[in-house]
């Protein structure tokens, strides 16, 4: 559908360089699902957070020094005395927690209404790309406060390669450009964060032609049949998205200016020393589940592979589970699976965060007596790791025993779960259209036997 | 199987919610509970007592400075909690600055101006842990921040602070404490290398204001909370600016959509 | 009744145009509002303000001597004249009406400025030292230094040549060296900036 631009200088560029036509055709034209609920803003506020991220940060770095001797207190100048410093690092800060929020949303969303099957397994793919290059570039802005967290965070995670064998100890060294986390790490780090979200830039236009390929999903699942079940993107969700995005940075809004380091850890506003760790190192709360995963294997080499395992796993997520049925609406045992899952990833989280010897986790299903408080007290000396004992009506698990069980429900719901229930799921029926999906009464259901019919598969 | 559905969903979101929630709860280390105090600061519209601040100032000053260096500081932030230029400019060249080298290559000592950073008390580190037993008193710049566990709206820094310097007595019965080191109750092991800094009416106030051991440890550690983020006013009024700029804008373009929408309803 | 249904539309048209302007406004208003602290920080920070003006202690400066100070990441010259250079100075001094327009210029001064307009004190002569050409620093401040043709300082990159007034007399420059902005805040000591 040709446009004519009113506006002479518009139409003599876009005769050139046809981007105003472009942005008219994937704006107006482009057709999108009339039925998308609010779990699809998250992409665009994702989008907006890379921006937000991506300006905060050109603007820090006009300040920050990536020397050991001078980062912590280059970062305090910022947050002292450059105008609006504090800001920009705060925003800069919470905004990283926002965009691995609002990315972990988009990727349940994902999972739970089949975004990953076919056509779109490329798109998929290309965004768990963007995962791990936001989770790299997190973890190097992390270093460059170059704080106590910064630093151990950096010695430990780094320390994890020298599990490879043969090579692991070369690798490491590699990576650190010396023989500890030092200046060299500092710098490259800081080179490294700068480039990252560029990359991650790039790899997002990549995911969004993906996406137009295509065109969205939807949450019954259905392709779009025809214009009937469309609506043009502007102006329906582009309104949408700006209502959606002004909630988010209600939510964002809090964190930066009533509690900007609820987030984050407070040992790292004391400089890095390297001749004395902090009690206990604790990674940023987005990358905890991970975390608990690599702290759950007792061997090293395999924690390692088994906390790469955990993204890797996502990668082939198209080709494991392979029920005709798109969208988690009609899958009622898939349901039930993907909500637990969310609830794992969260215990995952949390056994994450805690030291995992001596920690135990008192869950209580009866009254609590004195007497029965007086015994669990002793409970806390027992070393063994499946520790779980009566005492008085007091229930007691080992936070490791915890994330090794929540951990075994991660890697089971991917490789197990989803292929057995590709094969024996009972699926409710499809609707015959979104249309038809969001007329009040629900419209007329297929008749089962229809249904077993592959009719969603491109 | 609706109703299943939404208990299922519902029993799930929550308990992940109190998943949250425990992450976000620090869990007391052998139950030490540090009290939790009032604050001028705390809340959403928290603002600092200046007086206060004067105060715990004076306090650092007069008695935590002897150990305690504070060297993200500036004589010319003391402005922002009160003092006049020209206090400022008295308070600064009350201490003599080490600065140079001069055109014979010396270094020499001048009186110190508000553009310079708080005088240390000890060249580098290790002339502080020489003189301290081989402890390492604690800068205290950002000393409230670094103690704040999750300063989620509290400001567990100052109660952390305030808990340290009323800490002090005996030692229980049975309790061993080593050579050189004082028994406090909230304390991280229990055993603290320094000394009682503080005691009643340590410190004399020229306004004549509350000086009993209490009142100071509150001063210095509101004092404390300031030097550690001096932005803290601004960014709540900021705060409070964007917030009721958002709610506007999210109100908006709530109506906007709901309008627009309608066309296809 | 045509009529009655095509004002109804009319004005609920307007009522939705509003609101898509309102919202259009706020988002507009919220963008330039959120643009300003990322600009702002590019302004000179706390720290660089707190050394916008310094104190300089004169009183071991001699007559015919000269110091330089480092004020605002620049040279400052401050010159202690003796009576025979600022009485040349004068000598070079253009002719200025009561409200100082230059009548004659004798001298020829490219930059015509009185010795008097420059200074507070005329013992104190109180200067930028950077060359208004290119920016290097004159040569001058030391009794080694060259002088230049008029007693007062000569730029060694493209050979501009001051008086005892640091007015340009010869040479590129198009204009005298600056004075700062100065107080004595005693005798013996001035303020810069």
């Amino acid at each position: 559908m040709a446009v004519v631009f009113k506006n002479p200088v518009i139409r003599w560029i876009d005769h050139r360089l046809p981007v105003f036509t472009y942005l008219q055709h994937e704006a107006n034209d482009y057709p999108t699902p009339k039925n998308l609920s609010y779990w699809w803003n998250f992409g665009s506020i994702a989008g907006f957070m890379l921006v937000v991220m991506i300006a905060t940060g050109i603007f820090l770095a006009m300040q920050y020094t990536p020397h050991v001797d001078l980062a912590f207190n280059s970062v305090e100048r910022i947050m002292r005395d450059v105008n609006y410093g504090w800001l920009l690092r705060y925003i800069h800060m919470n905004g990283a927690s926002m965009f691995f929020i609002a990315v972990y949303i988009h990727i349940f969303r994902g999972i739970y209404y089949g975004s990953y099957k076919a056509p779109r397994e490329l798109l998929w793919i290309i965004g768990v790309a963007i995962l791990l290059l936001m989770m790299a570039t997190a973890f190097m802005g992390y270093v460059l406060p170059w704080g106590q967290m910064s630093f151990w965070g950096a010695t430990v995670i780094t320390n994890l390669f020298s599990a490879f064998p043969v090579v692991g100890s070369k690798i490491v060294t590699l990576l650190w450009g010396g023989f500890a986390v030092d200046n060299p790490t500092l710098n490259r780090f800081y080179a490294l964060h700068y480039l990252l979200p560029f990359v991650i830039l790039g790899v997002v236009v990549i995911h969004v032609l993906a996406l137009h390929r295509f065109g969205s999903n939807n949450p019954t699942g259905i392709d779009m049949k025809g214009p009937q079940d469309s609506i043009p993107f502007h102006p329906y969700y582009t309104v949408k998205d700006l209502y959606g995005l002004g909630v988010f940075m209600l939510f964002y809004a809090f964190w930066v200016f009533y509690a900007p380091v609820a987030l984050g850890d407070p040992d790292n506003f004391i400089p890095a020393n390297p001749l004395s760790t902090p009690p206990e190192i604790v990674p940023e709360w987005y990358f905890l589940p991970y975390y608990a995963i690599l702290r759950s294997i007792p061997n090293k080499l395999v924690g390692v592979l088994a906390m790469f395992s955990s993204i890797m796993v996502l990668f082939i997520l198209p080709w494991l589970d392979r029920s005709p049925v798109r969208s988690g609406t009609f899958r009622p045992a898939f349901k039930r699976f993907f909500w637990t899952l969310v609830f794992v990833c969260a215990i995952l989280m949390f056994c994450g965060k805690y030291p995992p010897a001596n920690y135990w986790l008192p869950l209580e299903f009866t009254v609590v007596t004195p007497d029965s408080l007086q015994a669990a007290a002793h409970l806390q000396s027992a070393d063994d790791l499946w520790a779980i004992s009566f005492a008085g009506g007091h229930f007691g698990i080992q936070i490791i025993t915890l994330g090794q069980i929540a951990a075994i429900y991660y890697f089971a719901f991917f490789l197990v779960i989803l292929p057995l229930l590709s094969i024996f799921e009972r699926t409710l029926p499809l609707p015959l259209s979104i249309s038809q999906s969001v007329l009040p009464k629900g419209g007329g259901a297929v008749p089962s036997a229809a249904a077993a019919k592959p009719m969603e598969k491109a | 199987m609706k109703k299943r559905s939404i208990l299922l969903n519902g029993l799930t979101i929550l308990s992940a919610l109190v998943a949250v929630l425990f992450i976000a709860a620090s869990p007391d280390e052998e139950g030490i509970h540090i009290p939790r105090e009032q604050w001028s600061f705390t809340g959403f519209f928290g603002k600092f007592d200046h007086a206060q601040l004067k105060r715990g100032f004076q306090i650092y000053k007069d008695v935590c400075s002897a150990c305690h260096s504070a060297n993200l500081m500036y004589y010319r932030n003391l402005a922002q909690i009160g003092f006049s230029d020209d206090e400022v400019k008295d308070i600064a060249a009350s201490v003599q600055i080490t600065d140079g080298p001069n055109d014979a290559g010396d270094m020499f000592d001048r009186p110190g101006k508000p553009s310079d950073h708080f005088k240390a008390p000890f060249a580098n580190d290790q002339a502080a842990r020489a003189a301290n037993n081989g402890a390492l008193p604690p800068d205290m710049s950002l000393l409230a921040r670094s103690r704040a566990g999750k300063g989620f709206l509290g400001y567990e820094g100052a109660d952390y602070i305030h808990a340290i310097l009323t800490g002090y007595g005996d030692a229980p019965a049975g309790f061993k404490l080593q050579d050189g080191m004082n028994y406090n109750k909230f304390f991280r092991g229990h055993q603290i290398a320094m000394p009682q800094p503080l005691t009643d009416g340590a410190v004399t106030f020229a306004d004549g204001a509350k000086n009993d051991l209490d009142s100071e440890a509150r001063d210095v550690a509101a004092f404390l909370t300031w030097a550690g983020e001096p932005n803290l006013e601004a960014r709540h009024l900021t705060g409070l600016k964007a917030v009721l700029f958002l709610v506007a804008f999210t109100l908006l373009f709530y109506a906007a959509k709901r309008k627009i929408w309608a066309r296809i309803h | 009744m045509a009529d009655h249904a095509h004002s109804a539309q009319g004005a609920g048209e307007t009522r939705r145009d509003f609101l898509y302007l309102m919202s259009a406004s706020a988002a507009a208003f919220g963008a330039a509002t959120v643009v300003w602290p990322f600009i702002s920080s590019m302004n000179p920070s706390g720290d660089v303000l707190a050394l916008s003006s310094i104190e300089v202690d004169i009183s071991g400066v001699q007559v015919g001597q000269a110091i330089t100070v480092k004020w605002r990441g620049k040279p400052v010259f401050i010159r202690r004249r003796t009576p025979e250079e600022i009485a040349e100075a004068r000598k070079a001094d253009p002719e200025v009406d009561a409200k100082g327009n230059v009548i004659s210029n004798p001298a020829g001064l490219r930059d015509p400025q009185t010795d008097a307009s420059r200074v507070k004190k005329p013992e104190w002569l109180i200067l930028v030292g950077v060359c208004t050409h290119l920016g290097c620093v004159p040569l001058g401040q030391k009794s080694s230094d060259p002088r230049g043709e008029f007693g007062g300082w000569y730029c060694p990159c493209h050979g501009s040549q001051y008086d005892t007034s640091g007015r340009i007399r010869k040479g590129p420059a198009p204009l005298d060296l600056a004075v700062p902005d100065y107080v004595f805040e005693k005798d013996t000591v001035v303020k810069i900036g």
